[in-house]
């Protein structure tokens, strides 16, 4: 692979990043075990029962999986497996089936246009991209409720993406740390 | 997998599937929310989801054995007093023993039908959705314990909502918050016959359409009035805490709080021994709530 050091949009003041950029795009394909238990993992983390304020700010550790795979291993998630994670969702949430589905499918295809450009930023930088990713993909599932009735909207269920987009640095460097074990294995 | 990685050139594959997904995704929303056609889909992922929700729910329920193990001491005190409160009711108890006897005799002199004994499973709430608004649950007992749809749940204070969908092992529990969700019932001081429906919002009800005359005051109880069938007579659904008289509606405004505790607590009752109404309720709770709302209108006509 060549790393693409002229990016039109790279100006100077990431040049000095360029290390971390290098080491991101000689990153192996992970295994999709891997991505598929982080996912599960996920699930298991939005089936927790919470009250109430917890509830509100808790964000979707689904998208935010999802995105980050889509971001940082394009080729090995796709489409699909956000479609049926939002089948599953929906299911969980008895919301209406495909909600979810839609919003998950939309992260990941914002992720799949995006992702060249936002892996020249470290994860802080990265903040409001996210933010903007997991916003329009609630206003997505959003839309769809206040379309089939039955929904107050309250604005501070937006909240939660905000939170979300502020737990991305944790979550990056959790998941990043599994993928740069196995290259150092397979260096060994 | 094996594509060369296209550098400038716009993904135009990304484009089409997420086109392509949007459509499907579009479809399954409207099979699910006009023709509910995908029951068996749900009822499939929420099968395979199980063992993960009892999985998510084990922290919880290990904090509650150990707190369960702490209260033990609290509770052979606790014991005591009620072993005392209990031989102090007992003639509370002969007394009900021989009005409940004697009521059974004058049902049958009237020639009413006798009232069932309710049968109930204790089951724990696993599931709040991730959605604060969204006024739905799942709890850990499905079909296999004997929980249809239609049937209504409870906890020690009152009516908490009605099971609308079931899955093998769990069952889905609508609110009685649920803006879709209607509850006929009566006011416990005059026995005025009513439908209180949900508002969406946690811990409000309201008592829609209502004429400014009608005799009704803050603080008043309203209990379901067993009317339509689905609901057992005489459980306390609600508090009126708020009336607002506005001249230019024709309505007055009237706003409930659930007695039960609707968003607090964990353990609920599902009644499960009632007998079923003559008409068949329907899986759809939104096919058979009007149904009673309109049963009670033609009755107060």
């Amino acid at each position: 692979m060549i790393p693409n050091f002229m990016h039109p949009r790279q100006n100077g003041k990431f040049r000095t990043r360029s290390y971390d950029y290098e080491v991101q795009e000689f990153l192996l394909p992970v295994r999709k075990s891997l991505i598929y238990i982080s996912l599960i993992a996920a699930v298991l983390i939005n089936l927790m029962p919470f009250d109430k304020v917890i509830l509100v700010l808790r964000p979707d550790f689904v998208a935010l999986v999802l995105l980050y795979w889509n971001i940082y291993q394009p080729q090995q998630v796709g489409m699909s497996i956000a479609f049926v994670s939002g089948l599953f969702m929906d299911v969980i949430d008895i919301s209406i089936m495909g909600q979810h589905a839609v919003a998950y499918c939309l992260i990941t295809f914002f992720a799949l246009l995006l992702h060249r450009r936002l892996r020249l930023f470290n994860a802080f930088q990265q903040i409001p991209a996210v933010l903007w990713i997991l916003l329009s993909g609630q206003a997505v599932a959003f839309l769809a409720r206040v379309l089939a009735g039955t929904y107050i909207p309250e604005w501070y269920v937006f909240l939660s993406s905000v939170i979300g987009a502020l737990c991305w640095p944790l979550l990056s460097f959790l998941l990043g740390s599994f993928c740069k074990q196995r290259i150092d294995r397979d260096e060994v | 997998m094996q594509t060369p990685p296209q550098f400038f050139k716009p993904n135009s594959k990304s484009l089409t599937r997420i086109f392509f997904f949007v459509l499907l995704s579009i479809s399954v929303m409207v099979a699910d929310t006009r023709f509910n056609a995908l029951s068996e889909v749900r009822q499939a992922i929420a099968t395979v989801i199980f063992p993960l929700q009892k999985l998510a729910y084990f922290p919880f329920s290990l904090r509650e054995r150990i707190e369960q193990y702490v209260s033990d001491f609290r509770l052979i005190e606790e014991i005591d007093h009620l072993r005392r409160e209990y031989l102090s009711s007992r003639y509370d108890f002969f007394r009900l023993r021989t009005l409940i006897s004697e009521n059974e005799r004058l049902r049958a002199l009237l020639g009413a039908a006798k009232q069932t004994e309710v049968q109930t499973v204790l089951t724990e709430i696993l599931y709040v959705p991730r959605d604060p608004f969204s006024r739905k649950v799942t709890v850990g007992k499905g079909s296999s314990n004997g929980i249809k749809a239609g049937q209504i749940v409870m906890d020690d204070l009152g009516v908490i909502g009605q099971v609308t969908r079931t899955y093998p092992w769990t069952a889905e529990v609508t609110l009685i918050t649920d803006k879709n969700h209607l509850v006929p019932v009566q006011i416990e001081r005059n026995s005025l016959r009513t439908v209180i429906s949900g508002t969406g919002r946690n811990g409000e009800l309201e008592l829609r359409f209502l004429s400014i005359s009608t005799d009704i005051r803050e603080g008043d109880l309203l209990i379901t009035s067993g009317i339509g069938g689905v609901y057992p007579p005489g459980l306390p659904v609600g508090r009126v805490t708020h009336i607002e008289y506005d001249r230019s509606h024709k309505f007055a405004r009237i706003i409930c709080t659930p007695v039960a505790g609707v968003d607090r607590h964990r353990q609920v009752l599902v009644l499960v021994g009632l007998p079923l109404p003559a008409p068949e309720i329907s899986d759809d709770p939104e096919l058979h709530a009007p149904q009673t709302k309109r049963k009670i209108q033609n009755q107060e006509l």
